[in-house]
């Protein structure tokens, strides 16, 4: 990573990390923009080997439930070790997801991971005596390594961790993809014959990434579930998932930092609206997209780029 | 010939009614040149995928060395010597002729690896000594997608090149090649092939390139061995000279 991208990634996280002192309200907005760009980062691992997943929310959900049930049903309160436990969780469901769809492209694929969320919607909506079923579960405020903490303190400390795990994993995320096992990912939307004749296995190459993306929107989830204080069955609904994908590609996939500003700008415009045009929602939403589409292909990442006069490759990777 | 590299025992297959592949029995032995001709249709590349384990005979084994590799994938296949270039160039479009290479080295040395870069001193130059020897080092860092075909054919042979193989196919390496350019595109084959000792069987439709360049030359007519021998002998033969090269 060069200079100029470390520079815009400590700017950002200062921004970010100072915005609430200024304005409070910010925290909880920022604290779900960070959610849900884990998540879209997940969806964008996958765009990169050309798969649209319509149905992340699933492990976004997941992860929300795991740390609601591990709080309510074990009594296990502790912050790091709900968010540890709950990512686990559903990195593993993104492994056993993962070995059947891995196997599909385009559109099979696309239909087939709304098929499974729509069940995990179902399951989470039906099963009421485990899930509480469209009530929902509640979350308690977690404690931190044995600390007891307010709701105030405990958002605070969730925000300020969410953006810790955004800045670190995102680095971690950022030197997979520029590694052979990134390239090999980025390879199979260019020529998947080309690289099994490498003697490379597109379906591992896959199910590596469908893991990550899984374990990454898992993260999401639970942090979603410790800021909100409850969880319901609509985490894993289709539109949850279409707004993932919508987020990725608004914040743009050529770089790590796109999804969460695309989570961030989508986080801020929906709190904009429901305060001022409530009913327009998504009709400012839908024409955000537009614009992005015909003169944004890169995302809102792509605009920054532009603005820092930065020239990246094709396929070139940055933050 | 030498120690036999690849050996096809009666290999057998069918798309329709149409017989590929109808009891083909070859050898071929290490460091050998060696050419397949034939007319469109005969089964030549049929018998590159059977080889490659694109698709497994009805009947019939493929060994590589003492090795049976029939009903192997692709990938298992080419991890144990067997790389291949196709008619149309197998390239990553969108990366760099560079990065093309370069994965292809990480993919012999070892893809499961997440954390370091792809771009590290030891493959860039490995990528570049090899880049050199096809004379395509000034190509490094073009876009694959947007090289001339004759490049992106000798690009498509560096990739399979820089797996190390043992054996590498050769799916027409001169078709969508003006003439000018072919003898020119084989002299780099040739001498690339020669410096790194690698054994080598194409498929070929030109005579002069298949008379210059094989050491051998494996007459396809179809699914079947018509003839094979050395091209001069070859070109004798009345039923090549009637049934091939009329119609090759």
């Amino acid at each position: 990573m060069n200079r100029s991208s470390l520079a815009l990634l400590a700017a950002a996280l200062l921004i970010a990390g100072l915005a609430p002192l200024a304005f409070p309200f910010l925290q909880f907005v920022l604290t779900i923009a960070l959610a849900k760009g884990f998540a879209a980062l997940g969806v964008a691992l996958l765009l990169r080997a050309g798969l649209i997943s319509l149905g992340h929310a699933m492990f976004y959900a997941v992860g929300a439930y795991a740390a609601a049930f591990l709080a309510k049903s074990l009594g296990f309160t502790d912050m790091m070790g709900l968010i540890v436990a709950a990512t686990i969780v559903s990195g593993l469901c993104g492994l056993l997801v993962g070995l059947f769809l891995v196997r599909y492209r385009a559109i099979f694929f696309a239909m087939l991971n709304l098929a499974v969320s729509m069940v995990v919607f179902a399951l989470l909506s039906k099963l009421y005596g485990l899930t509480g079923g469209t009530d929902g579960m509640a979350v308690a405020v977690p404690t931190l390594f044995g600390l007891t903490l307010t709701k105030e303190g405990s958002d605070t400390v969730l925000f300020y961790l969410a953006l810790v795990l955004a800045a670190g994993l995102g680095l971690v995320v950022h030197r997979y993809l520029k590694s052979p096992l990134g390239h090999a990912l980025s390879a199979v939307h260019s020529n998947e014959v080309r690289l099994e004749y490498l003697g490379v296995s597109a379906a591992s190459t896959l199910l590596t990434a469908y893991t990550i993306s899984a374990t990454l929107a898992g993260l999401g989830g639970a942090i979603a579930a410790l800021s909100i204080g409850h969880v319901l069955p609509e985490f894993a609904f289709w539109t949850q998932s279409g707004q993932l994908v919508l987020t990725a590609v608004l914040g743009g996939i050529s770089g790590i930092a796109g999804p969460f500003l695309g989570a961030a700008f989508l986080e801020g415009v929906h709190t904009l609206a429901v305060g001022t045009v409530a009913d327009a929602w998504n009709l400012i939403v839908g024409a955000v997209l537009l614009v992005v589409i015909f003169f944004l292909p890169r995302g809102l990442f792509g605009l920054i780029e532009k603005i820092a006069g930065r020239k990246t490759q094709a396929g070139e990777t940055e933050l | 010939m030498t120690k036999p590299l690849l050996r096809a025992e009666n290999l057998e297959i069918s798309f329709g009614g149409i017989r590929a592949a109808n009891g083909v029995s070859l050898e071929i032995g290490e460091g050998e040149f060696v050419a397949i001709i034939g007319p469109n249709g005969s089964g030549k590349t049929t018998f590159l995928n059977l080889c490659t384990g694109y698709i497994r005979p009805t009947r019939g084994k493929v060994w590589l060395g003492d090795m049976e590799i029939t009903r192997m994938a692709p990938r298992a296949i080419a991890r144990r010597g067997i790389a291949r270039a196709f008619q149309i160039p197998q390239l990553f479009a969108d990366h760099s002729v560079l990065d093309n290479v370069m994965l292809a080295i990480a993919a012999r040395r070892g893809i499961w690896d997440a954390l370091n870069p792809l771009d590290r001193p030891d493959y860039r130059r490995e990528a570049g000594e090899l880049l050199d020897l096809l004379d395509l080092g000034a190509h490094a860092d073009t876009i694959a997608g947007t090289l001339p075909e004759g490049l992106r054919k000798l690009a498509d042979v560096t990739v399979a090149m820089a797996l190390d193989p043992k054996l590498l196919l050769l799916d027409e390496p001169t078709s969508g090649v003006s003439a000018l350019e072919r003898f020119p595109l084989m002299d780099t084959l040739m001498k690339a092939m020669r410096t790194r000792g690698i054994t080598a069987l194409f498929v070929e439709h030109d005579m002069d390139i298949v008379e210059n360049y094989a050491d051998r030359v494996i007459v396809w007519e179809a699914g079947k061995v018509m003839a094979e021998g050395k091209p001069a002998d070859v070109m004798k033969d009345p039923r090549v000279l009637e049934n091939v090269v009329g119609v090759a």
